[in-house]
């Protein structure tokens, strides 16, 4: 197809969930009213101290080991040199040489194949501050709140093949993520970023070519067109006989296209050097012994397991696991009602029907495990036939109710009674006759019509087949 | 002992004015021309001086960031009170809507 | 009586017998104040509150303008600082209020302690009690010439590479370095993070002692602070010295030592060996580095300290009439070039370069490397001696406006205390004499990592065998 590869390295910047910034004692909270989680230390005020949350470093381990990574048993913090007004000590606390992890790597399925890709390392470093421009237009406001929140970089090799591939990196990894419970890994909110670099080499040259640095890509189908873009406009650039020029450049979402920043600077000279206000860490493998026997089963080993344990399909053991909540409600569920196939249908059907129309997570619905297993029963019962039972649902949801208690109040049991039916088949029978003749000439599917029209006349509450069974009984004697 | 045992001016000057600037500029400090030249002299003295410390062989030496060997330190994770936004903004040089207020940042 | 000229030891005494108050005595330093510092010009302004007059060591204290005190205007000596109210107080500071200590004001320095003179300061300099055509050294130098013109019963300075015992020594008064680690760093603006230390500054041996047990301990916002327990330091004021081992470095008695102050320490020696020390010639091979070393590895970090003073939170701000580069640069560049003085500005651009892409090997891993050498050294010396003693100082304090155009041999003066900064072992200045022309001089004494005891036995020894800390100025 294309004469060239295409070459994508992606950074993702990942804020920790720890109750605390990562030097500091301030809480650590998203959307309070500006500089009013800061102290002397996060605004960099003359004369104050880092101190390492503890926490901070645990779920740095935590990531690492997640992503197959090597921890480092010595650890240390380096100081970041550079300038810019939500940088309050005039450099960032991050780290060079010896992060927390290195050598990992993340498989991920991307266009049916498997992938591994490479992370080359994961290191914790501070947040900066928020910019905002004034609406005056003449100045700029700073909110250090931000100051201090722990990050997680996590720096992949240059694996990845295709934006695609990129972009189903980023979901495996936002998984992944999200089962350690260290982050609420939400674009939106910020507490997950990513940066991409990208570059594009003629097929089977073993050298990469210029590559370029895209930012302010704001979700993950951002990150994804952005690189689309990018390397079409790189592709033009080498196709017209020029060079890719080594640069930042900004996603503009709105115009669908890149920019180059406007200051001039681009090449950072940071002077990395051991920060001597911190101390070094050893990090010993009783402690990472500890952190790894509290990891919980990622997602893509319980994939694996519900296909084998459960004899799930691809697709329902895939929507499980996308929702960590989801993957444990199933198993809680099956525990009570060993019907994994029925479960996982409910769940993957109109549960997350229900999930994505009131947009909360499986933790906040009003269902317990059980309550689902009581409505599936009714169901397979033939208490309430499966339309209803979805109905069933919603109320439960709405009201917080079970299903009993549902069925009860609102009526809604399916009418199996045959006295109860029997009229009302006869009803119909009356005031069908030719449909009625079609059945007792030999054409049985007919049936099928009367008992659509009973099902009406009865509020949807008959169960089809009895219906089927009473009216053939009816028509024809057998 | 301590001072050079020759006129080190005699030596080329380690550093030129070009340097000079991109240091000045790293550093956000501004060294207007005319104090250029006095600047580039001053600090290429000192940096003839630590020259020095090229004699040494140090290829198998560690180097030292902490002189007192301590690890580890680390803070529970735990919430103590932060600066109200009054305090805070009480040594701003200017504040506005409770933020820092700074010129106009351009990306 | 004259309150003001006594030690603390002896005015707590006073309290003790009812014979004078703390107010009494706050007052007297006061006025001391009032009458000689329009000379002296330890002062950058007096405190804005009142003492409490609650405590054990309710003794009036000058503290130096690099130590964050809640309420008082703390600027470095620094333009940069100009009207940075501190919000919050140092650990140290947090130990002395809690002692009881009445904190008398805010004493001149050098700026950012980057000088040897107390020259540098934006407010002009200081001037050496002794005579007050010459400097009172530094940069700790507002809170030496404080105390020894007893503007103060005892101050707070700070000590990078030898900036509080080279101002003692030209003070003639006592000032330790504690070991690294031993007093909490959290609210001193820093300077070089690796070696700084907050030390007293005082007329004598036993208030030192008293002054470390105040100031010494663990804090947990300092991540470089040594859980070690504080010893009650005055039980270390013995009077003898016999069979203790007193290094002497023979790097340390060459060439460009003045004669005077070769004599008073050489002195300073026999008494103690007369007294019982043994003294034993040593070898610190690598002085001739020290010095080198020090100017890489502590600009470079102070290049990084100082980068938070842009004008953007608090503190000084300029914005150029017309647009340069951009108004955020343009705002930080000239911020900075107006607010830093010279020296600052020499020493911020060459710890940036010897930080910078190319030179980072070269230059601050070298001298990292240096300094292990030199650690080293110390360390196989203290195998067999229990002190290292040398002059503090190669001369005698200088005349105001003497090196200050000779930025280098303004930093060879502080070729003795640097390599205890290096190393991060603690090191004492002790009067020892005067030269001919009634100016002092120090012998310094360097001890093992965390034996301050030993510092203050053998210091204790010689002050209590001569009178060197009798003697006050004429002013």
């Amino acid at each position: 197809m294309s004469q060239f590869e295409t070459v994508i390295g992606l950074e993702v910047h990942l804020q920790l969930s720890t109750r605390t910034k990562i030097f500091c004692s301030c809480v650590n909270q998203y959307g309070c009213a500006p500089n009013t989680n800061v102290c002397p230390v996060c605004l960099g005020l003359p004369g104050t101290l880092p101190v390492l949350n503890h926490q901070a470093l645990l779920y740095g381990i935590k990531v690492g080991l997640a992503l197959n990574a090597e921890i480092n048993s010595f650890v240390k913090f380096d100081r970041k040199n550079y300038y810019y007004p939500d940088l309050p000590k005039g450099y960032q606390i991050s780290q060079f040489d010896f992060p927390v992890a290195k050598k990992g790597y993340l498989n991920i399925k991307s266009g049916g194949q498997e992938k591994r890709i490479g992370i080359t390392r994961a290191h914790l470093e501070e947040d900066a501050g928020k910019l905002v421009h004034d609406n005056s237009g003449s100045c700029s406001l700073a909110d250090f709140n931000r100051t201090g929140t722990p990050l997680i970089e996590i720096v992949t090799e240059p694996d990845l093949r295709s934006p695609q591939e990129a972009y189903d990196y980023l979901n495996t990894l936002k998984l992944t993520l999200q089962y350690l419970g260290i982050s609420d890994c939400d674009m939106e909110k910020g507490s997950l970023r990513c940066d991409a670099n990208v570059s594009i080499r003629p097929v089977g040259q073993a050298s990469f070519g210029t590559k370029t640095e895209l930012k302010n890509m704001n979700s993950f189908r951002a990150v994804k067109t952005a690189l689309e873009y990018e390397v079409r406009r790189q592709t033009q650039v080498i196709i017209a006989g020029e060079k890719v020029v080594q640069e930042t450049l900004l996603w503009d979402d709105e115009k669908a296209q890149t920019r180059a920043m406007r200051s001039k600077e681009q090449a950072h000279d940071y002077r990395y050097f051991p920060d001597p206000d911190l101390v070094p860490f050893t990090i010993d493998y009783k402690i990472i012994d500890g952190v790894r026997a509290e990891l919980p089963e990622l997602p893509q080993a319980k994939f694996l397991r519900f296909l084998s344990q459960y004899g799930l399909s691809e697709y329902d053991a895939n929507i499980l696991v996308a929702d960590g909540g989801m993957a444990d409600f199933f198993e809680a569920a099956v525990k009570e009602y060993p019907q994994a196939k029925k479960i996982a249908n409910w769940l993957a059907g109109p549960v997350l029907m229900e999930l994505n129309n009131r947009k909360t997570p499986i933790q906040e619905l009003k269902l317990s495990p059980q309550g689902l297993v009581t409505l599936i029963a009714k169901v397979e019962d033939g208490v309430v036939s499966n339309l209803v039972g979805k109905e069933v649902l919603t109320f439960m949801l709405d009201e917080g109710k079970g299903a009993d208690e549902v069925i009860k109040e609102k009526s809604l049991a399916q009418v199996s009674d045959d006295s109860a039916l029997l009229a009302i088949i006869d009803e119909v029978i009356a005031q069908n006759p030719a449909v009625v003749e079609q059945i007792k000439s030999g054409k049985p599917n007919a049936a099928g019509f009367l008992v659509g029209q009973a099902m009406k006349r009865s509020g949807g509450r008959a169960n089809p087949k009895k219906l089927n069974e009473l009216i053939m009984r009816r028509i024809t004697g057998v | 002992m301590f001072l050079p045992s020759f006129d080190v001016s005699i030596l080329p000057m380690p550093i030129t004015k070009e340097d000079v600037k991109y240091i000045a500029a790293l550093a956000r400090i501004d060294v207007p021309e005319d104090k250029l030249e006095g600047m580039t002299k001053s600090l290429g003295g000192i940096v003839q001086y630590v020259e020095k410390l090229q004699e040494l062989d140090v290829a198998d030496v560690k180097p030292t960031s902490h002189a007192v060997p301590v690890g580890n330190v680390l803070r529970p994770d735990i919430i103590k009170p932060s600066l109200t936004n009054q305090e805070a903004l009480a040594i701003a040089v200017e504040a506005k809507d409770g933020c820092f207020k700074v010129p106009l940042v351009i990306e | 009586m004259n309150l003001h000229a006594l030690t603390a030891h002896a005015l707590l005494d006073l309290f003790k017998s009812g014979k004078a108050s703390a107010k009494e005595a706050y007052e007297a330093v006061v006025g001391r104040i009032k009458s000689i510092d329009p000379k002296v010009k330890a002062y950058v302004h007096l405190s804005r509150s009142q003492p409490h007059y609650a405590g054990e060591f309710q003794i009036p204290i000058a503290i130096k303008d690099n130590l964050c005190t809640k309420g008082e205007e703390i600027t470095c000596a620094s333009r940069i600082l100009k009207g940075f109210r501190s919000p919050y107080d140092a650990g140290v500071i947090e130990r002395i209020k809690k002692s009881g200590g009445s904190i008398l004001g805010i004493v001149n320095m050098d700026e950012f302690a980057f000088g040897s003179s107390c020259e540098t300061s934006c407010y002009g300099p200081t001037f050496n009690p002794w005579n007050l055509q010459c400097v009172p050294g530094g940069s700790s130098g507002g809170s030496a010439a404080s105390v020894a013109a007893d503007e103060a019963m005892w101050a707070l300075g700070s000590d990078t590479g030898g900036s509080i015992r080279q101002p003692a020594s030209f003070c003639g008064i006592v000032g330790l370095k504690p070991t690294y680690g031993r007093v909490s760093r959290y609210g001193l603006i820093a300077f070089a993070s690796s070696l700084d230390q907050i030390g007293p500054l005082t007329k004598d041996v036993r208030d030192c002692a008293l002054l470390m047990n105040i100031i010494s301990g663990y804090d947990e916002r300092d991540s470089t602070s040594v859980n070690e327990p504080v010893p009650d330091y005055t039980r270390a004021l013995v009077n003898d010295v016999r069979g203790l081992k007193i290094g002497i470095p023979k790097e340390a008695f060459v060439e460009g030592l003045d004669a005077e102050v070769r004599r008073a320490v050489e002195s300073a020696l026999d008494l103690l060996k007369k007294q019982g020390a043994v003294i034993k010639e040593v070898s610190l091979p690598h002085t001739p580095y020290a010095v080198a070393t020090y100017y890489i590895v502590a600009t470079a970090e102070a290049s990084s300290n100082l980068a938070r003073f842009d004008g953007v939170r608090y503190g000084l701000r300029v914005q150029p009439g017309k647009v340069r580069k951009n108004a955020l640069v343009d705002m930080y560049e000239e911020t900075r070039s107006k607010g830093f003085g010279d020296e600052a500005k020499r020493r911020i651009m060459l710890g940036t370069y010897a930080l910078s892409s190319g030179y980072y090997d070269a230059y601050y891993l070298r001298g990292q490397k240096v300094r292990t050498l030199i650690k080293n050294d110390l360390d196989q010396v203290f195998k067999d001696c229990d002190v290292i003693m040398t002059p503090t100082s190669p001369t005698v304090a200088f005349k105001v406006g003497e090196k200050v155009s000779d930025p280098l041999s303004m930093y060879l003066s502080d070729i003795y205390t640097i390599p205890a900064n290096l190393a991060g072992i603690p090191a004492i200045s002790v009067p020892c004499g005067f030269s001919k022309s009634g100016l002092p001089i120090g012998f310094q004494l360097m001890g093992r990592a965390f034996d301050e005891e030993m510092l203050l036995r053998v210091s204790y020894t010689y002050e209590q065998n001569t009178e060197w800390h009798l003697k006050k100025p004429t002013i």
